[in-house]
């Protein structure tokens, strides 16, 4: 275990090294650098300028410089209105974190629970409800799903603030990031939940006397948990960008709104910035849930 | 033919059959003794499993419908996507977001003199264009999308998979090890990062050429999907080669000295195709999922070529007075996903062999 999980960090690090890589130089593949404007500038306030953010070092060299500031979370300074990036993204990040771990929460919560009432009623109303509103859902992107709810409950009935940072405005935003996860935990669980329940295990277990909550909670869904632990990356992957949408259409101050604002603009140090940031947020989750998915599932060996 | 009389008598205890106590059978019992049933093909049976599962149905007739739509309107209403609604040769500055079905002041005027106007179905919108004919023609570029990048995916998935599959040993290893960088790199933030400096460096390089025309948004739309999307059909089709290469009719294709090309070509992929085109298709909403995503954040489709996703963002400007400039090309994009999806997976069900009962 402890070999896997070692190889599996140093294959993580080497993954962000390789994000970090392609934003950057497919970054200065841009034609034009941030000291051209519309009016000529002088050439020597040019030089100048190039050499105080080493703008004139080969690309390569750059690069290790870039990599060495970011590291010590320097990630230089937003063209567009000349704040420190750094602290951008750790005041941003702040509202993004909540809400996505607040849909994440709420996810996994209601997916696992709808997903064992279908699979223990199944054919049943109850089920074929749920089955219906999970395919639905699942056919609905986040930004349509925002939108609307945006339209009926903040504009139409007036049942919500648009956006006043916390308390109940946080609700919309959080259930339009929170139902595509949702309803593809509940399918996962109702087909995992309905192979495990025809295993002998079961079977046994019921035979033995054990009551049926007992069966449900430890024998079967602990089993059926499994295939869900590894949806955990992708999820996350799904919520951080789902957050840009959504951040943008209800108008809150994340990171994924910092984000879009940052490619609107073309604040090309800003989307660097971000892009490396997220994507070492995506590769960190998945590969905790990589982890404790090798850990939770005693099926599995490592040779 | 022989008759019963005559044939010799027989002797006792001979074993010659008296043919005295046949008769021919009629053609009725001829056909008794045929197959009762006709020998299906996989296809032909695949398809008969779809088109007892509803949900599969329903959805592909959606599709048609929606399809039959996207290529007849255009001939049938007389308005294009980016083109101003005038009357009698004027423009007509009242016609802007208007209601289904409305008509403005010049339109009704005219109407009264006795001239045929068509009817705005779902209304115009802010520079007075015909939403109508704006919302198919995104869902024909949505689709297109959708159809094009799934096809691009398809052909390198397979093309590398096959190799990758075919010759195996290190090969293998070094390609595998490329597909899983590939892989484990976070494929929507990629795709933003791509799009934002192709557009940029395309849009330059493409100037003036006719590519320019199908936009630099769009191309780099094809080519992030073809730089990101395919690993997953490559892994996918090498796992189905290494399933297929050991069987013995590729042994035997191999001592007769068949080339590995034409091995692959007319013995392993053949025998994998249904698993491939399923996938496929079910790349087609992921692939319309992300490109209206892209273009709800600004770097889908170049304006005035609309798309579902970013007739979608346009319409969040104007939320408040014309909620229905967002529902239309909502419904579009959620009936699109819906249907390929349900048709998708009824295709599975149908097709895939592990899944057979």
């Amino acid at each position: 275990m402890l070999k896997y999980a070692v190889k599996r960090i140093l294959l993580a690090m080497l993954t962000v090294l390789i994000i970090a890589a392609i934003t950057f130089f497919a970054m200065n593949a841009i034609p034009g650098g941030p000291f051209d404007s519309e009016k000529a500038t002088d050439p020597t306030t040019k030089a100048t300028l190039e050499r105080r953010f080493n703008l004139d070092k080969p690309l390569p060299e750059q690069f290790v410089l870039y990599m060495r500031n970011a590291l010590r979370g320097d990630f230089g300074i937003s063209l567009k209105n000349g704040r420190d990036i750094t602290t951008t993204i750790m005041e941003s990040f702040g509202v993004s974190a909540t809400l996505g771990g607040s849909a994440v929460g709420l996810a996994i919560f209601f997916g696992l629970g709808f997903g064992c009432l279908a699979a223990l009623k199944r054919n049943k109303i109850a089920d074929r409800l749920i089955i219906f509103f999970t395919t639905l859902f699942v056919a609905v992107p986040s930004f349509i799903l925002a939108t609307l709810l945006l339209l009926i409950f903040c504009l139409k009935l007036g049942w919500f603030d648009v956006w006043t940072a916390g308390g109940a405005s946080y609700a919309l935003p959080i259930v339009s990031l929170a139902m595509y996860p949702m309803s593809y935990i509940t399918r996962l669980t109702k087909s995992s939940m309905l192979e495990v329940l025809g295993q002998d295990y079961i079977r046994t277990a019921r035979a033995k006397g054990v009551n049926e909550a007992k069966v449900i909670a430890k024998h079967a869904l602990r089993n059926a948990l499994i295939p869900v632990i590894t949806y955990v990356g992708p999820m996350t992957a799904y919520t951080l960008t789902g957050s840009m949408v959504v951040e943008t259409v209800f108008t809150i101050g994340g990171l994924g709104a910092k984000f879009v604002t940052g490619i609107n603009n073309r604040d090309y140090p800003m989307i660097m910035a971000t892009t490396i940031f997220l994507a070492a947020l995506m590769v960190v989750m998945t590969l905790l849930s990589d982890l404790l998915y090798k850990a939770v599932d005693p099926k599995i060996d490592f040779s | 033919m022989y008759s019963a009389d005559k044939i010799p008598k027989k002797r006792l205890l001979s074993m010659q059959l008296d043919l005295s106590k046949f008769e021919p059978a009629t053609g009725e019992e001829k056909l008794q003794h045929e197959q009762m049933r006709a020998s299906t093909t996989f296809f032909r049976d695949g398809m008969r499993k779809l088109f007892k599962n509803p949900l599969a149905v329903l959805s592909l007739c959606i599709l048609l419908a929606l399809i039959a739509v996207i290529v007849l309107a255009p001939l049938v209403v007389p308005y294009g996507y980016s083109e101003m609604i005038t009357v009698n040769g004027k423009r007509d500055k009242g016609a802007r977001n208007m209601g289904p079905f409305q008509y403005s002041k010049l339109e009704q005027d005219a109407i009264n003199e006795g001239q045929k106007i068509f009817p705005h179905i779902f209304g115009t919108d802010e520079l007075s264009r015909d939403y109508f004919v704006r919302v198919v023609y995104g869902a024909r570029v949505s689709l297109m999308i959708g159809l094009f990048a799934s096809l691009i995916v398809l052909l390198i998935g397979l093309v590398y998979g096959s190799i990758s599959g075919y010759v195996g040993g290190r090969v293998d290893m070094v390609m595998m090890r490329f597909v899983d960088i590939i892989y484990s790199l976070p494929d929507t933030l990629m795709v933003i990062l791509l799009s934002v400096v192709l557009d940029q460096v395309l849009g330059l390089a493409l100037k003036g050429t006719a590519l320019a025309r199908v936009g630099s948004n769009m191309l780099s739309l094809f080519i992030v999907f073809a730089l990101l999307y395919w690993v997953g059909m490559a892994r996918l089709v090498r796992g189905q080669i290494l399933s297929i290469k050991n069987n013995e009719y590729v042994l035997a294709a191999r001592a007769l000295g068949a080339k590995p090309g034409r091995i692959i070509k007319k013995h392993i992929l053949p025998n994998c195709m249904g698993v491939i085109f399923i996938s496929t298709a079910l790349q087609i909403p992921s692939a319309i999922f992300t490109e209206s995503f892209l273009s709800f954040i600004g770097l889908g489709v170049q304006t005035p070529m609309p798309s579902l996703g970013s007739l979608a963002n346009a319409a969040r400007g104007a939320l408040q007075t014309y909620p229905s400039k967002l529902v239309f090309p909502a419904v579009g994009i959620c009936l699109i996903v819906l249907s390929l999806n349900l048709l998708g997976d009824g295709l599975r069900d149908a097709f895939d062999p592990k899944l057979r009962r």
